[in-house]
């Protein structure tokens, strides 16, 4: 292997790979994050349906989550394959979840067919 | 592409085999060693499998249970066949040692991405498989490989926690070669390896490589939280304690249907490289073949419940996932149809990898096919639990990978070893193997059918013949396999005779020498055309030209 | 992207290419993606307790909401808080490897072993005080009085008469909401320990100039870690503190 003095051309590969995002975006997404975290906890005050806090709390926390990976964990600035495995991930848990409750959901059906 | 590895030596570069110290082997992260030294800890592993089958079928012989003493006996042999040969050769044996071995070299790479994870991964699998070894020989587990609770978790006072540490960390190793495969393709491809360039071997690889990430970790933590059940007693699939069964058979096949993938996916790998170089053809709809790979790799996540048509499943699920099961037929048979389309007008020559791929392609037929019928909700219910399952999985396990795998083996051997192995004796093999398991596992069909159940240690009289049918094929199957193992590894005696490419196959792998150099290649790799260029009409002029000399 | 290969010495700024690579943009974009791939596997790992706990809760939401009484919502909070401030200062780290200051490389570093070790802290303490009454499962575990009383009102309610096969089968899943709640946080802090000692490693590391260009790829991939456990908090938080 050969060391080539070329350090102008390795300083624009460094900066295609790398988007540099600025201190300020990292601050206003923690603020956000901060907000939604005290949100969720004055939703589980609220007077709403057992469903209703799972919903609230539940979609407060998909915000979040998206919030950090989309922003700490630069997805935003990736390529679209990061994408993918980013959205992957979370639809492969629903997959699992969504056929799992189903069997459960639908177990006590049986007995409405035969009027009992 | 930067400076290669030929700058460090003067005169040719030595080959991956030359250095033998046992250092140099156990430290080494060259992704060829690695793979050898995964060939050799799965033969180990699969021999201890088979010979544990072959006491099963020495037991199974008389209806009265004679030879092995006890029932339960009986339940820990057949317990640690299963887990031995699923978790020990079945997952790790086709990406392990070729996919480890052929991968780089087929899309022009000097190693896998992560060489070090590579070598950690096989020590990983061995930390588990020495458990397991260990568990057998200090009486086994008697819960069957499925762990099923609540006998796992409450009654079996076999070693179960130990097991469960074993698989978990057997997992590990499973995960990291998926990571290392998925990495490799998508970032080690050569200039001009675009995706529609890559033989479909590593597409396979690709497809099984995701299951392996998706799927293993749910494996993982279905069997931790057996664990944690069995040593704390806290009954999170106890039904006295408000938990529910029925949720570790989900779990647990969340993982397991999708494992089938893993075991047989790569097995299609090795088929689509052996059809269309003894048929001297092009693949016939290569983007077909490639994307079913990959359809096959997801639907496969979807049909899990199949497995729990009669556990208490919610009848509704069990319809949805029947259905949803015969989707995987569909890319399934979209693979066959393509290999037969390949051998159409092809010119074919019955060397022993082919034979091995052509019994690959009828049993695994076989296999699915029986698996359709298994799928289907109303037949199942009577038939679970009996032989037909058995002879079932079988058809795809032994008909399908195994077939592969040999198959596989013999193709690269000459590039894996740099020898040739005696054909005669190849194909001698294969027809044993055909043969000797077309007889052990047919008449399992029809005693299933007839109503014999799995796991049982006697049976009724009537079912002897069919029985003793087995029981006999079972021997000439591991006449058949172990020949390979004599032959094979006596070619290592000979010089190397092999030649760069003793098939006159394409790829990449067969344009370097044989055994390769440590860095595959000497010079940068440029891919410019596609893969699979044979040409019938060159065969048909070369072989008239051979009949020629021949008369002359 | 043609880069030529180097081979200079640690910490001249730039990365040291590994023989196996054609150049340093492969060689990071490998590293990423690895990352990456491992956290898919991570998530699965985490989905298949999340999968217990769904079905758990949605069979018995009476006793799952008991059980969520006995933690403290507002230690919850404060210690959310925590981890997240020790996000932005993982976050902070990796863009400090970008821009090459190594000083803010390394406090930033500090600062999230800190908060991390906070986070575990209190966990601890939190810990201790369900163990203390007697809410860790297995043979210690006993359902609080009020708890049961609950239970019977409940069944009471919705049947009319205190089936006391379904009160067994409330009062397991009440425990089996602590085995889950002891296991998840469990695996959440063994994650979380794992994290703190790789950072405190790539503070050091960084610190006596050890990675070549000043571990850009490699805090990245740290960092990335570090936010996947945050993600899984953030989920777990509501799941186990917040059920009204």
């Amino acid at each position: 292997m050969s060391s080539h003095p070329h350090l102008g051309q390795s300083k624009t590969a460094h900066h295609i790979t790398h988007h540099i995002t600025p201190v300020k975006t990292y601050r206003i997404i923690f603020i956000l994050l901060g907000l939604l975290l005290f949100a969720t906890v004055l939703a589980s005050e609220l007077p709403l349906s057992r469903s209703g806090h799972l919903i609230v709390a539940m979609t407060i926390a998909m915000i979040k989550a998206v919030l950090i990976v989309l922003f700490f964990m630069h997805v935003y600035y990736s390529a679209p394959l990061t994408w993918v495995i980013a959205a992957g991930s979370f639809l492969w848990v629903g997959l699992l979840l969504a056929f799992l409750t189903s069997d459960y959901i639908s177990r006590g059906w049986l007995h409405n067919i035969l009027g009992k | 592409m930067s400076a290669s590895a030929q700058a460090h030596h003067d005169g040719p570069p030595a080959d991956y085999l030359s250095e033998s110290t046992v250092k140099s082997w156990l430290l080494t992260t060259d992704h060829k060693r690695v793979g050898i030294l995964y060939l050799i800890s799965v033969t180990i592993f699969f021999i201890a499998g088979g010979v544990l089958a072959g006491l099963m079928r020495l037991e199974l012989m008389t209806p009265r249970g004679d030879v092995l003493g006890s029932p339960d006996t009986y339940n820990r042999m057949f317990t640690m066949h299963g887990v031995i040969m699923i978790f020990f050769f079945l997952v790790p044996a086709i990406p392990s040692v070729l996919g480890n071995f052929l991968l780089p070299l087929m899309i022009g790479a000097r190693d896998l991405a992560f060489p070090k994870i590579n070598l950690l991964s096989w020590y990983v699998y061995m930390v588990g498989g020495i458990m397991g070894v260990w568990i057998l020989m200090h009486g086994g587990i008697d819960t069957g490989w499925t762990f099923y609770t609540p006998f796992s978790s409450m009654y079996s006072n076999s070693m179960v926690l130990t097991a469960a540490v074993a698989v978990f960390i057997t997992g590990f190793s499973s995960i990291l070669t998926g990571l290392n495969f998925i990495v490799t393709v998508h970032t080690m491809r050569a200039p001009g390896m675009t995706w529609f360039r890559m033989p479909l071997f590593v597409w396979s690889h690709y497809a099984t490589a995701l299951i392996m990430v998706l799927a293993t970790p749910v494996l993982a933590i279905s069997i931790v939280l057996v664990g944690l059940e069995k040593f704390f007693g806290v009954g999170v699939f106890d039904p006295r304690l408000g938990g529910d069964p029925v949720l570790f058979q989900h779990l647990f096949w969340f993982y397991s249907h999708p494992a089938v993938y893993i075991m047989v996916l790569p097995g299609f790998a090795v088929i689509s490289e052996i059809i269309p170089c003894f048929a001297r053809r092009p693949i016939f709809g290569y983007r077909f073949v490639a994307f079913a790979s990959v359809a096959i790799a997801i639907f496969g996540f979807l049909v899990w419940g199949h497995h729990m048509f009669v556990s208490g499943q919610s009848m509704y699920a069990g319809a949805v996932f029947s259905i949803l099961s015969f989707l995987v037929a569909i890319p399934s048979a979209i693979k066959v149809f393509n290999w037969t389309a390949t051998l159409y007008k092809g010119s074919l020559s019955f060397d022993t990898p082919m034979l091995y791929a052509l019994g690959f392609m009828g049993l695994f037929t076989i296999g699915g096919l029986t698996g359709l019928m298994l799928a289907s909700l109303a037949l199942d219910v009577h038939v679970h639990d009996t032989y037909f399952v058995v002879a079932h999985f079988h058809y795809i396990m032994v008909g399908g990978t195994v077939m592969a795998y040999l198959g596989g083996i013999h193709f690269w051997w000459p590039k894996i070893s740099g020898r040739t192995y005696p054909e005669i004796w190849g194909k001698l093999s294969a027809l044993l193997v055909f043969v000797g398991f077309n007889l052990t596992f047919f008449p399992q069909f029809l005693l299933g059918y007839l109503g014999m159940p799995r796991r049982y240690f006697e049976y009724r009289p009537e079912f002897q013949v069919l029985n003793v049918m087995s029981t006999a094929g079972a021997t000439v199957l591991a006449v058949g396999m172990l020949m390979p193992m004599i032959y094979l590894g006596l070619s290592l005696r000979q010089p190397k005779n092999a030649g760069d490419n003793p098939w006159g196959a394409t790829g990449l792998e067969w344009q370097i020498e044989s055994p390769p150099t440590t860095h595959n290649f000497h010079e940068p790799v440029l891919v410019t055309c596609e893969p699979y260029l044979y040409s019938p009409e060159e065969a048909e002029r070369e072989y008239a030209h051979a009949q020629h000399v021949h008369s002359a | 992207m043609h880069t030529p290969s180097t081979s200079t010495a640690p910490d001249s700024g730039r990365q040291i290419l590994l023989s196996h690579f054609d150049d340093l943009e492969q060689q990071n974009l490998s590293s990423t993606l690895g990352m990456w791939f491992f956290l898919v596997s991570e998530v699965m790992f985490f989905s298949g307790l999340i999968a217990a706990y769904a079905v758990y809760r949605g069979l018995s939401p009476e006793a799952f909401h008991l059980a969520s009484r006995h933690m403290d919502k507002w230690w919850g909070f404060a210690n959310t808080l925590v981890l997240l401030t020790s996000s932005l200062t993982m976050a902070l780290a990796v863009r400090a490897t970008q821009t090459g200051d190594r000083r803010a490389i390394v406090r930033n570093l500090l600062w999230t072993a800190v908060l991390g070790s906070a986070f575990l802290g209190v966990k601890v303490f939190e810990w201790k005080a369900e163990i203390d009454h007697h809410l860790f499962p297995g043979k210690h575990f006993v359902v609080p009085d009020h708890d049961e009383e609950h239970l019977k009102e409940y069944l009471e309610k919705t049947d009319g008469h205190v089936d006391p096969v379904k009160l067994e089968r409330e009062k397991g899943r009440f425990q089996l909401m602590f085995v889950l709640y002891f296991f998840m946080t469990g695996v959440h802090a063994f994650h979380m320990i794992v994290g703190i000692a790789a950072v405190v490693l790539f503070a050091l590391l960084t610190h006596f100039k050890w990675f070549s260009g000043y571990g850009q790829t490699q805090t990245e991939s740290l960092g990335l870690y570090w936010h996947f456990v945050d993600v899984v908090w953030v989920f777990l938080y509501p799941l186990l503190y917040l059920i009204e």
